[in-house]
């Protein structure tokens, strides 16, 4: 591990002040990639800002329709939200199903998505019920916020404060774990919500996607059937020692089917 | 009688202190004025070094010195020792090319240490090593180990021509005449290439190493995760640091994991012995998991050819092998001992084929070295002994259950001369088929099948009859076959004044539970509580010189050490008790730690012995010396031959691949058993390794040598979720070849658990036409299976 500065932020703007006057300032919202990637050496930023102190950024609501997520909120936390279980079930059995207890005790929802590793789970359900990634500075529709492998559309400073999901009628999400690190090798999040069916795709690609001939298809009949014979193109795909290009668009069907029996119980 | 004795499955003594945060591991020791060494490691698989400029590095905060290959030719510090010597079938010794501690010249796997710096904190050490400046040139790699031998291969060594180290033919150029006799009259052949792959020992302690040298006295200490602390004074000693044995000493402390990764001698101690040698400073190093991916020796790694010849009758008539196995990029101590003579010996399995023959060739690559892993030869062995006999049944039409029972060696049939040079000692093999087909229900299995069609999953049963030639070995022996030390196993057991009993043992703990299994030992043959026995080992300054503990050896052979230093005590007790009581040594009896004449009520307890040895106020000092403290060596006459039964059951979900194990039943024979709850953790833990390399482990490099597997992240272990409750049970058939009766347990479940597995995958794929899916068997390789059977 290489030296850097720690500093706990005790507001938004003294973190955004923190990180925009160093060096190479980097938020930290969990750590659970910045520290390991620390650790071994890949990374060295001058100065690491801790939000967990911050009021604020930490809560879970729910109300008019809408599941509001601070984005210091635990994985943990929402998980085992009792109120985030009553509106979207498939939101709470999600984050129960990320890392290990140790991650998903420290793990935040800002900092997962603001990372945006292709094979996390978070942003198949941003993206899955048309989220909006609320930040210090203005609010970004989901399907705009994740824009490629470890990029989103976040401005140097810019850091998320909550993230609102509207309730759908009825979501799951299907992971297909890489067996060694548990992230998903693919993961499909189906919701039929209020602007009609979505699937939304991690794990396959290099970031999230969102596959528009079984939102067609379940528009028609939100059953596993209706996307059982869809074929995705694995030329986009990722591909590496545990699933090919191809076994992963094979497992995106699978998935997409599982997923919407879930939902429909 | 002390409650504890052999057969009571007593709690572990020493996991108060594991389980409370007490133990005391290599890394807990701290010394005045230590340093912090960090290795620099090549990246490249196959890189000339060029110039190597340290200047800076040396120059950075903190540091005290930085080390190369240069320097250490310059102290005259040797290569790595290989322990063991194989001699090809054209009568040439093995290729033995110099394993130099730091790279010179060439760097010939990623991980090898190019450089080493010294300096007074571990973080200032790994910073100023991100200054050595090193001219890589990256070479072609030869890293394939099917394709290594093959003409145009990019060459590694200038000593191994065509990167082979050695071409071994056994059991004798004869025996390949009569297997293709036996081959030719075949009724039914049998055929499978397969690879066993590389798998990475994964101890929950990686290495690490303290050296500390006093140049007062000249002598340098050693605290290191080691196995074998003798064998590791013997092999950095002698061969690599010319630090005379009396003048060195090993200390292996509490070690959290071997699996044999921890036997042979690594650079990064030497390193640090010779730098603190230099420095006259103490010198520490800590492996980190990433270091210890590439670095701890790696385990398997064969590709195979094997063939199988029936009679009509479906009994196996002749057994042909071709092997070509990957040393990796340089010959770790035991690493050409593993593919030869603890591999091939093992053909002959549960069974009576009386024809045998195989080649193998060890070939150099640019890939870590492999060494000793759980098992270490005799799972490869036993894998491709029991995948071809599945692949019969389909050749004759006979059950895979029938046709092991028409061809395993008869229960009355031992001791059983081999075709391939071992002579089993004792055995029951049916009788262990039968119990684990009865507790695996295999009968129900069709009623359990069509559950699992009606759920929409495929499912399949398998079974594996593996045995393992433990307890190794008999120096004789093993000296005539390449081995470079001896075998045998030391004990000394000391009676203290008090009556309590400290047991000084050449073996080595680190997870098996000797100081419980070995104390139980004395218990029982002693009558001491076993609360009053304590077990020290791994220190070369306090235990006698043995051979440590790796290939399921430590009661068997430890154990029988122990055995006979205790009948010196037990002996040297008499004398003592005749004197106290009065009577003709030839009437005192002992039993239960009482000493009586016989015929009369007149006893001592061993403990008043004991006390009249350390205070010979009552002594017959002309006849007889003070002190009740023996030590005895055992040499085996004989290895032993553990041998089970093991039926795996999966179920596989045809739409993705996944693969999970429903079932498995293990029927075990490891002899007489001193703790049966400690026998049945180290089963458990086999089966775990080995359904781990069935499933899930394997070791990934690239072309260029680049292993693709270097985390956590993408190499996979069994975990509790992964793996079944495991169904044990147990005969047992005393092992005649040791007083114990013992045989080894450590290995037997990585060994029999791959064949059981695959055995029960390849019966669930087999209606689509599969007949073979290489280890790791991912859900991955199933899907591609299933999708290439329904291409074709």
């Amino acid at each position: 591990m290489y030296d850097f500065n720690y500093r706990k932020a005790s507001s938004v703007g003294d973190a955004v002040s923190a990180v925009t006057g160093a060096e190479d300032g980097r938020f930290l919202a969990g750590g659970m990639t910045i520290i390991p990637t620390i650790k071994q050496r890949l990374a060295k930023p001058s100065d690491l800002v801790d939000l967990a102190g911050i009021d604020g950024l930490a809560g879970i609501s729910v109300s008019g329709g809408v599941v509001e997520i601070g984005g210091m909120a635990r994985h943990a936390e929402v998980n085992a939200s009792a109120a985030v279980a009553d509106a979207i079930p498939a939101l709470a059995q999600l984050a129960g199903g990320i890392g290990d207890p140790q991650v998903r005790n420290r793990g935040t929802i800002g900092g997962s998505i603001a990372n945006n590793d292709p094979a996390a789970d978070y942003p198949a359900a941003v993206v899955g019920l048309g989220a909006t990634v609320h930040t210090n500075r203005r609010e970004i529709a989901g399907d705009a916020f994740f824009t490629g492998m470890f990029e989103t559309a976040l401005e140097d400073g810019e850091l998320v404060t909550k993230v609102s999901f509207p309730v759908p009628s009825k979501a799951a999400y299907m992971k297909f774990p890489n067996p060694a690190s548990r992230y998903a090798i693919v993961g499909v999040f189906v919701a039929a919500t209020a602007g009609g069916p979505r699937v939304a795709v991690t794990g396959a690609g290099p970031c999230v996607f969102r596959v528009a001939e079984m939102e067609q298809a379940l528009g028609g009949s939100f059953a596993p059937e209706a996307v059982a014979d869809i074929k995705i193109g694995d030329g986009d795909l990722n591909s590496d020692i545990h699933a090919s290009a191809e076994y992963r668009a094979h497992l995106v069907t699978v998935m997409a089917k599982r997923a919407v029996a879930r939902a429909n119980g | 009688m002390p409650e504890g004795g052999i057969g009571a499955s007593v709690k572990r003594k020493e996991d108060f202190r594991f389980l409370t945060g007490r133990g005391n591991y290599t890394d807990d020791e701290v010394r005045a004025g230590q340093l912090y060494a960090h290795m620099l490691r090549s990246p490249h698989g196959h890189a000339a070094l060029g110039s190597i400029d340290i200047s800076k590095a040396a120059a950075a905060p903190g540091v005290v010195c930085v080390l190369t290959g240069a320097d250490a030719d310059a102290d005259g510090i040797g290569g790595l020792p290989c322990g063991w010597g194989i001699t090809s079938k054209d009568g040439s010794p093995m290729a033995e090319p110099k394993w130099p501690i730091i790279a010179q010249g060439k760097a010939r796997y990623v991980g090898e240490v190019v450089a080493a710096v010294i300096a007074e904190t571990a973080e200032q050490a790994a910073d100023a090593a991100e200054l050595v400046e090193i001219g890589y040139q990256a070479l072609d790699a030869a890293a394939v180990t099917e394709t290594a031998h093959l003409d145009g291969t990019p060459q590694i060594h200038d000593e191994a021509p065509n990167n082979l180290c050695f071409d071994w033919d056994f059991p004798a150029p004869e025996a390949a005449d009569a297997v293709d006799a036996a081959f030719r009259a075949a009724a039914h052949t049998a055929r499978l290439q397969l690879v066993n792959q590389r798998i990475i020992p994964h101890s929950m302690e990686p290495r690490a190493a303290v050296a500390e040298y006093d140049k007062g006295d000249e002598k340098l200490t050693l605290y290191c995760t080691a196995q074998a602390a003798h064998a590791m004074r013997l092999l950095l000693g002698a061969f690599v640091l010319n630090q005379p044995e009396h003048k060195f000493r090993v200390v292996a402390p509490d070690v959290g994991g071997g699996f044999g990764s921890k036997v042979a001698p690594y650079a990064e101690y030497a390193i640090i012995c010779w730098a603190s040698r230099r420095l006259e400073r103490p010198v520490r190093w800590l492996g980190e998991r990433a270091e210890c991916f590439v670095t701890d020796a790696h385990g398997r790694d064969h590709v195979t050819e094997v063939e199988l010849a029936l009679d009509g009758d479906g009994r196996f008539t002749g057994l042909r092998v071709n092997t070509v196995a990957n040393m990796g990029a340089y010959l770790s101590a035991f690493a050409p001992l593993i593919p030869t003579y603890l591999y091939a010996t093992l053909f002959a399995g549960q069974y009576t084929t009386p024809a045998i023959c195989c080649n193998v060739k060890a070939v150099f690559t640019n890939t870590s070295p492999v060494d000793a892993l759980r098992g270490a030869g005799r799972p490869e062995a036993t894998y491709l002994l029991e995948r071809v006999i599945d692949e019969a049944a389909q050749a004759t039409g006979i059950d895979p259950v029938e046709i092991r029972r028409r061809n395993f060696i008869a229960a009355d049939a031992f001791p059983y001369q081999t075709p391939v040079a071992l002579l089993y000692d004792s055995g029951a093999y049916e009788r262990a088929l039968d119990i684990a087909l009865e507790r695996a229900d295999w009968s129900g299995f069709g009623a359990r099948k069509s559950a699992s069609e009606a759920d929409g999953k495929m499912r399949g049963i398998g079974i594996a009859a593996p045995i393992e030639a433990t307890g190794a070995a008999p120096s004789a022996i093993a000296g005539q076959l390449g081995a470079r030390a001896g075998l045998y196993e030391s004990a000394q057991v000391r009676f203290n004044a008090t009556g309590t009993v400290t047991v000084f043992a050449g073996t080595h703990n680190h997870g098996q539970g000797h100081e419980t299994t070995f104390a139980q030992l004395v218990t029982d043959k002693l009558g001491v509580p076993l609360e009053n026995v304590e077990v020290v080992e791994g220190d070369t300054d306090r235990a006698v010189m043995g051979m440590g503990t790796y290939g399921s050896r430590s009661l068997s052979v430890g154990g029988s050490a122990i055995d006979r230093a205790m009948d010196k005590i037990i002996d040297k007790g008499k004398k003592i008790a005749s004197h106290l009581l009065e009577a003709s040594v030839d009437d005192i009896e002992f039993d239960s730690g009482t000493f009586t004449v016989s015929g009369t009520d007149r006893t001592i307890g061993i403990g008043e012995v004991a006390f009249a040895a350390y205070v010979p106020h009552n002594y017959p000092l002309e006849e007889l010396e003070p002190g009740l403290d023996e030590q005895a060596f055992f040499d085996p006459v004989n290895f032993n031959f553990p041998f089970a039964s093991y039926v795996c059951e999966v179920e596989i979900d045809p739409e993705t691949g996944t693969v999970s194990v429903e079932r498995f039943t293990a029927v075990d024979d490891v002899g007489n058993i001193v703790n049966p709850m400690i026998v049945e953790g180290q089963v458990h833990g086999g089966l775990a390794h080995g359904i781990g390399q069935a499933l899930m482990e394997g070791a990934v490099f690239d072309e260029t040598g680049q292993p693709l597997t270097g985390s956590l992240m993408d190499y996979t272990l069994p975990r509790a979720d992964t793996v079944p409750s495991f169904d044990l049970d147990h005969t047992v058939t005393p092992c005649p070849m040791n007083p114990l009766g013992a045989k080894g347990v450590g290995e037997i479940g990585a060994i029999g658990a791959p064949p059981a597995a695959v055995n029960a995958i390849v019966d669930a794929l087999r209606p689509l036409g599969v007949n073979h899916v290489d280890m790791p068997v991912t859900s991955q390789s199933v899907w591609q299976a299933i999708q290439s059977a329904k291409a074709s």
